[in-house]
């Protein structure tokens, strides 16, 4: 076991401090955690050495929630209280999931929020909730094996979550009490562990086929830098489809009747599946079901037969293979490899039908399930600051357009799919009516032209408009997308210069209050003490600036800053360091908050010194031109 | 912040994109924000808006519609203002181009249609970028509003090709 390394109290910390953090797969199926470990990454076992967490949770009346194996066993004899695949419910509303024809075993609390929450026996939980006690047992496994508190760690989303499906990845971390370093797309994280390994250069087709999602990617590899030309995908479609078919033909063939128990649709699914996995190996599978008078039903299921009930859902999933070629200007041909990611590709139809469409075989020599986990700890191994030096780079996209709503309830599009990311548009606005002092803009998400067919992300209430006569205010609109793919918006009245205030209504999402009433729920829960934790949270954020700052005043002080301003910036770093060891969580935010206020000129003159220093010595000569 | 200095590279049309990649790649191997997450939330936030810059200025110059368009602003040549600018060869054209996409639906091979109205539509963007290069380096007003009418025929190209993509996905989807 690594030794901990414990800096000195009120020394910022050593900058070559290993820093522990992970990478996670937060699955429809099952969750992995992994880390890098002496230069190589590899995922963490639990004590039985299982990598695998079944992403199952099991809950019950006055205990804490089983999570994995231990939840699994519960889902035939107790399916109302285990949940599973609680991925596919993730920033999804209520009405979604009544929508979707999917069958859900469990019983839906009556709606007070957007956000839907499963009713069970120790209580209301909402699928963040869920998610949020899968990501804590990972932590435990992870912190346990490695000796140490995760200082970050990295998530992976399928390339094709929209905004509200990552918000809520994101929030279920924050409940965990895990520091997200980024939330990272599933293909993109494979062609880490793929391509680094290998050098790779060329185009390369990431085809994601998990439990519960679709992704395909296109990504060019040159020198280190991973581009992602397109992504497509379905976030309803995966290996789970193929289980309902295969369920839906035992039904016929065993004569089950279509209003079947939770017990038998269960034991449906597992048998179900279990005759998948079979069928990877062998051209026939024995399959026996008991029934609900306890006699049994067996038969069995040719590899054929099992084709052709998935048939036309590998062939859905070729519809994105198309557009992402499409959407890049690249021909099949171009492409040098398909990497394979996600338990269903197993299934040997998909890498048939796969290999065909582009033309050769696919790429399956990292364990599909475990390749994302790998490429996540990776790049976690590398943000946690741990290789400095690495010019590993990865950029990617944006998977859906970002819409506004018109008049009519139409859609007009800001920000089309497949921008790169970080991405930025203005968008101005005016007043309708003498003296409004507010506006709603509604943010849609999808490809579609009506509102009814894209995705509701949120209402943004823009207040705080100075009065002005109809048309006469300007108002400018900025909306940023982060390297999350996180959405968020600014906006700017320009006729009189009003920062005006934005309330964010998320369609799907939970609002900040929400999201700290189970923050401290969860921690109360926990029996931790939530002062403790604020104080702990400011100071290492604190530490983090401070140690950032002092890097940047060495490197570019002297040439940047006159004596004054110098001498501000010491003064707001004193008044930090002082805050910093008091006990107060509040001050140490304020100390925060206005040593960045005094620091924001120097910050944006370091960037742009940094532009000239980054193409120097290159094109000189076109420079003369 | 002219997007050509940004990267370094001289303000034409007939830009060298190899280079203008390689140049950007460099650019945010700098900026990006994987490179400031230990960073201040303050440096962070900055980093997240220049390499949104970035990126939205390698995007204008790498399409040609958009390079030819921030080349015509800059050179301050109003495009909607002009009011006059129809070529009748063109409208000709793209009555043939509205009809080649009207038909594909009823056409004994849709995806062999579909290909000849695509390739159509390539050729006629090849000699259109040809020509906005001679138009820039030309530069003068009358170039300069030659330049605005084929900035508006590429817009059409690329809307026609637009439809005629999204007919493809409505003809191969199941």
């Amino acid at each position: 076991m690594a030794l901990l390394q414990i800096s000195e109290p009120g020394q910022a910390t050593a900058p070559h401090r290993h820093r522990l953090a992970a990478g996670i797969d937060l699955g429809t199926t099952n969750s992995l955690i992994a880390t890098v470990r002496s230069g190589s990454a590899d995922t963490l076992p639990d004590s039985r050495g299982s990598y695998l967490l079944p992403s199952v949770v099991h809950y019950r009346s006055g205990k804490s929630p089983l999570v994995g194996e231990a939840a699994q066993e519960h889902l035939s004899t107790d399916p109302q209280n285990t949940i599973s695949s609680i991925k596919r419910l993730m920033g999804r509303g209520a009405a979604d999931i009544s929508g979707s024809g999917f069958r859900l075993p469990y019983q839906l609390a009556e709606a007070d929020s957007a956000v839907p929450r499963l009713r069970t026996a120790a209580g209301d939980f909402s699928p963040v909730e869920i998610s949020a006690d899968i990501l804590r047992v990972l932590r435990q496994r992870a912190e346990q094996s490695l000796g140490g508190e995760l200082d970050g760690v990295v998530i992976t989303v399928p390339a094709y979550f929209d905004d509200a499906q990552r918000q809520a990845t994101r929030d279920a971390a924050r409940l965990a009490g895990l520091n997200v370093l980024r939330l990272l797309n599933e293909p993109t994280a494979a062609a880490v562990a793929y391509g680094l390994e290998q050098g790779a250069e060329g185009i390369y087709s990431v085809y994601d086929l998990g439990g519960g999602t679709f992704d395909v990617s296109l990504l060019r590899l040159s020198k280190g830098v991973f581009e992602v030309l397109a992504t497509a995908g379905d976030t309803a479609l995966g290996g789970d489809d193929m289980d309902h078919r295969v369920a839906e033909w035992i039904m016929q063939q065993a004569g089950i009747s279509e209003d079947a128990g939770h017990h038998q649709l269960r034991r449906l699914l597992s048998v179900a599946r279990s005759a998948k996995e079979a069928l990877t190996q062998s051209d026939m599978a024995p399959i026996t079901i008991e029934l609900d008078d306890g006699s049994y039903w067996e038969g069995e299921l040719s590899r054929d037969r099992f084709n052709r009930l998935v048939e036309s859902l590998i062939r859905r999933t070729l519809v994105p293979c198309r557009r992402v070629l499409r959407d890049a200007g690249v021909k099949a041909e171009e492409v040098c490899e398909v990497i394979m990611v996600g338990g269903s590709t197993r299934v040997p139809l998909v890498r048939k039908q796969v290999g065909k469409f582009f033309g050769r075989k696919p790429m399956t020599g990292v364990d599909p399930d475990k390749v994302v986990a790998i490429g996540a700890a990776i790049q976690a191994d590398i943000l946690a600051g741990n290789k400095p030096g690495e010019d590993m780079l990865l950029l990617d996209v944006i998977p859906l357009s970002l819409g506004l709503e018109t008049m009519g309830g139409l859609v007009e599009k800001v920000i089309p799919r497949n921008t790169p990311i970080p991405a930025s548009r203005a968008q101005d606005f005016t007043t309708y009516k003498d003296g409004q002092t507010a506006m709603a803009i509604h943010v849609l998400q999808g490809e579609r032209e009506l509102v009814s067919d894209c995705r509701s992300l949120g209402r943004f209430e823009l207040r705080d408009i100075p009065p002005l006569v109809a048309g006469a205010a300007r108002i400018r609109v900025i909306f940023q997308v982060d390297a999350d793919g996180l959405l968020s918006v600014s906006a700017r009245e320009e006729a009189k210069g009003v920062v005006a205030s934005i309330q964010v209504k998320p369609s799907y999402g939970l609002t900040d209050n929400e999201i700290e009433q189970m923050l401290k729920d969860s921690l109360a829960h926990a029996n931790e003490d939530v002062v403790a934790r604020n104080l702990r949270e400011q100071q290492v954020e604190a530490d983090r600036v401070l140690e950032a700052l002092q890097a940047a005043l060495v490197e570019d002080g002297g040439t940047l800053l006159n004596a004054d301003q110098r001498a501000e910036i010491d003064a707001a770093m004193g008044k930090l360091q002082t805050a910093r060891h008091g006990s107060d969580a509040r001050s140490i935010k304020r100390a925060v908050e206005e040593l960045d206020e005094c620091t924001r000129v120097f910050a944006a003159r370091r960037m742009d010194a940094s532009i000239e220093k980054a193409l120097q010595g290159q094109v000189v000569d076109e420079l003369k031109v | 912040m002219n997007y050509f200095k940004l990267f370094g590279l001289p303000q034409k049309f007939g830009l060298d994109t190899d280079l203008l990649t390689e140049q950007y790649r460099e650019l945010q191997r700098t900026f990006h924000p994987d490179k400031f997450a230990s960073a201040s939330a303050l440096e962070r936030r900055l980093s997240v808006q220049r390499a949104a810059q970035i990126n939205q200025a390698f995007h204008t110059l790498n399409q040609p519609v958009e390079r030819a368009r921030y080349l015509l602003e800059l050179h301050g040549v109003d495009l909607d203002g002009g009011t006059s600018r129809v070529d009748q060869a063109f409208l000709l054209e793209q009555m043939e181009l509205r009809e080649a996409l009207a038909d594909i639906r009823d056409h004994p091979n849709p995806a062999v249609a579909l290909e000849e109205l695509t390739d159509g539509i390539r050729q006629r963007t090849e000699i259109i970028i040809q020509q906005l290069g001679e138009q820039f380096q030309d530069a003068s007003r009358r170039s300069l509003l030659a330049a605005c009418e084929n900035v508006d025929k590429l817009m059409f190209l690329n809307k026609i090709q637009h439809e005629a993509d999204e007919i493809c996905d409505e003809l191969f989807e199941y």
